[in-house]
């Protein structure tokens, strides 16, 4: 699938959720399931700043397309770099830069964190595509 | 009560709010309200420059809260009541205008690690350009100051004690006279930040004997932007302006300024005006409440969310202090902070979590943040229910 059949899939799911709780409870439950980053990715130049709890991101190239592992100390905040990574992951690098992320918008997940979280979620997506950008250079 | 507070009504996440961050900033009672409205309606106008009527009636308004205020601590002088912007910039004032007179190389000031960032960051600034040094009152477990350990750091070296007299985190109420008694007799000075007693105590810089004292008026139910800093009128009238500008000066010319007296001395450029008199509104409302049966409810409320918070499977909670402000800062095991404060708040239950501005104390309970309900005179025990319900709820879907 190509990254807007993801996002339209996720949307999709998100609409069976009657309630914020089953979103959180979804979230919380991609979170636990994250395939755990290496630990040797977990280093502070792989924090992603401007996140209140603590983000590690790893991201290498895999045929041509980008790879990515995850880990926050936070499990709703893993949640959402676990959503992140399942529409940007596997996707072509120049495809990751460009890519206009409206799910997120979409099933309401900026209106329900905290701006501290809501920043944090920016910081996530522009760090996501800025690998995005810099593999597609590279290659 | 609840009903002189107009917020306390509304829906959060469809739900009732149950507003538990008291701690970071009250909310406001219909009093405060109408005399912020009032003012702009039928008063507003810049003091003590206007010859006309309104800047009169301003400028009486203001002076009249400035007077409230020194009631309200009990202190000698209504010219030692200097208005702010807050706490943070009362203790700037402090550190910028006494500490760059005063402190010089070699000198210390003594901090503790519960400590607010804005009560260590500005000694740090000026200790930095000084050549002084910032020490480190340590606290126990319990989350109490090592009184013992005071007396062994106190020394002809440290000029300034400058301390919380509530923890924002922790809820320690700490013992300011005898800090005082210590400090003094030793030579130094004590500036006491009482952003977090204000609202919880009665203050009584006189019988305290206090040197400076701060608050800000947000969390003692008055408007944000203006806050107080009590100074003794023979250390105020040594200081130094802390801002240059107008107001604060007595004449202006290119060869020397001279400055007028206290409190304009220290209040450069138009104040906030409408929040001095805003907070005098707010200090005014909370004079007429029965102090005592305010302090027994928040005790009972304090040791009722203790035991129900303590019950739950894995709440640990920070600040055992024997005198202790009705604040509340836990961890549930196995999660993060964050984590928690996200499912309460989609309950409606706003409670703060994160680092509350004290990295220190962080880094000594070794945690990267803490969740704080923080309750006001407004609070009652359904909160505390709700609070603990969200917990429970938060531990169900996280654990
Ligand atoms: C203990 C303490 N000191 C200082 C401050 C700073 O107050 P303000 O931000 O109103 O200047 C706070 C506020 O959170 C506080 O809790």
């Amino acid at each position: 699938m190509n990254i807007d059949q993801i996002q339209d899939s996720i949307i999709e799911e998100f609409e069976l959720f009657e309630q914020w709780f089953d979103k959180y409870e979804y979230l919380i439950d991609l979170g636990k399931n994250l395939p755990v980053i290496d630990d040797a990715y977990k280093t502070d130049d792989n924090l992603i700043r401007g996140c209140q709890s603590r983000v590690w991101l790893h991201a290498e190239m895999n045929n041509g397309t980008v790879q990515f592992t995850a880990d926050s100390d936070a499990v709703i905040t893993r949640g959402i770099i676990a959503l992140l990574i399942r529409v940007l992951a596997g996707q072509k690098p120049g495809d990751i830069a460009n890519a206009q992320l409206y799910f997120i918008d979409a099933i309401g997940l900026r209106e329900h964190l905290s701006s501290t979280r809501a920043n944090g979620l920016v910081s996530m997506v522009n760090t996501l595509q800025s690998i995005g950008r810099d593999f597609s250079r590279a290659h | 009560m609840r009903a002189q507070f107009p917020l306390l009504s509304r829906r959060v996440h469809a739900q009732p709010l149950v507003y538990l961050d008291n701690g970071a900033t009250a909310q406001k009672p219909q009093r405060v309200i109408d005399a912020i409205e009032s003012y702009y309606r039928e008063r507003n106008a810049n003091i003590h420059r206007g010859a006309h009527h309104l800047s009169q009636e301003a400028t009486t308004a203001y002076e009249a809260a400035r007077e409230t205020v020194r009631a309200h601590l009990n202190a000698a002088h209504a010219h030692e009541m200097l208005f702010t912007s807050g706490t943070t910039a009362a203790i700037n004032t402090v550190a910028s205008a006494w500490g760059g007179a005063n402190l010089n190389a070699g000198d210390e000031v003594i901090v503790s690690t519960m400590e607010h960032h804005s009560n260590i960051v500005p000694w740090q600034l000026v200790a930095e350009q000084r050549g002084a040094s910032v020490k480190e009152l340590r606290i126990s477990r319990g989350g109490e100051l090592r009184m013992e350990e005071l007396d062994a750091m106190l020394s002809e070296r440290v000029k300034m004690v400058a301390l919380t007299h509530v923890s924002n985190v922790l809820g320690t109420v700490n013992p300011a006279r005898d800090i005082i008694e210590r400090a003094h007799a030793h030579g130094a000075l004590v500036l006491l930040d009482g952003a977090q007693a204000a609202p919880h105590l009665r203050i009584d810089v006189r019988a305290l004997d206090v040197d400076f004292y701060a608050f800000s008026g947000h969390k003692v139910f008055g408007p944000t932007g203006v806050g107080v800093l009590y100074g003794k009128e023979k250390l105020l009238d040594a200081m130094p302006p802390y801002q240059g500008g107008g107001e604060m000066i007595e004449r202006v010319t290119f060869a020397r300024t001279t400055f007028a007296a206290l409190p304009h001395k220290f209040e450069a450029g138009t104040p906030n005006i409408v929040g001095g008199i805003g907070l005098g509104v707010a200090l005014d409302w909370l004079a007429q409440l029965d102090a005592e049966a305010l302090a027994a409810h928040e005790k009972d409320l304090l040791d009722y969310a203790t035991a129900k918070l303590n019950a739950i499977d894995g709440v640990t909670i920070f600040g055992e202090a024997a005198h202790k402000a009705c604040v509340l800062s836990f961890l549930l095991a196995g999660t993060h902070p964050f984590d928690v404060g996200a499912i309460l708040d989609q309950l409606g239950i706003a409670v703060r979590t994160g680092h509350h501005c004290a990295q220190p104390l962080m880094e000594f309970y070794d945690t990267p943040g803490m969740v704080r309900a923080s309750f006001a005179l407004y609070n009652n025990r359904a909160d505390v229910d709700a609070l603990v319900a969200g917990v429970e709820r938060a531990a169900s879907m996280l654990v």
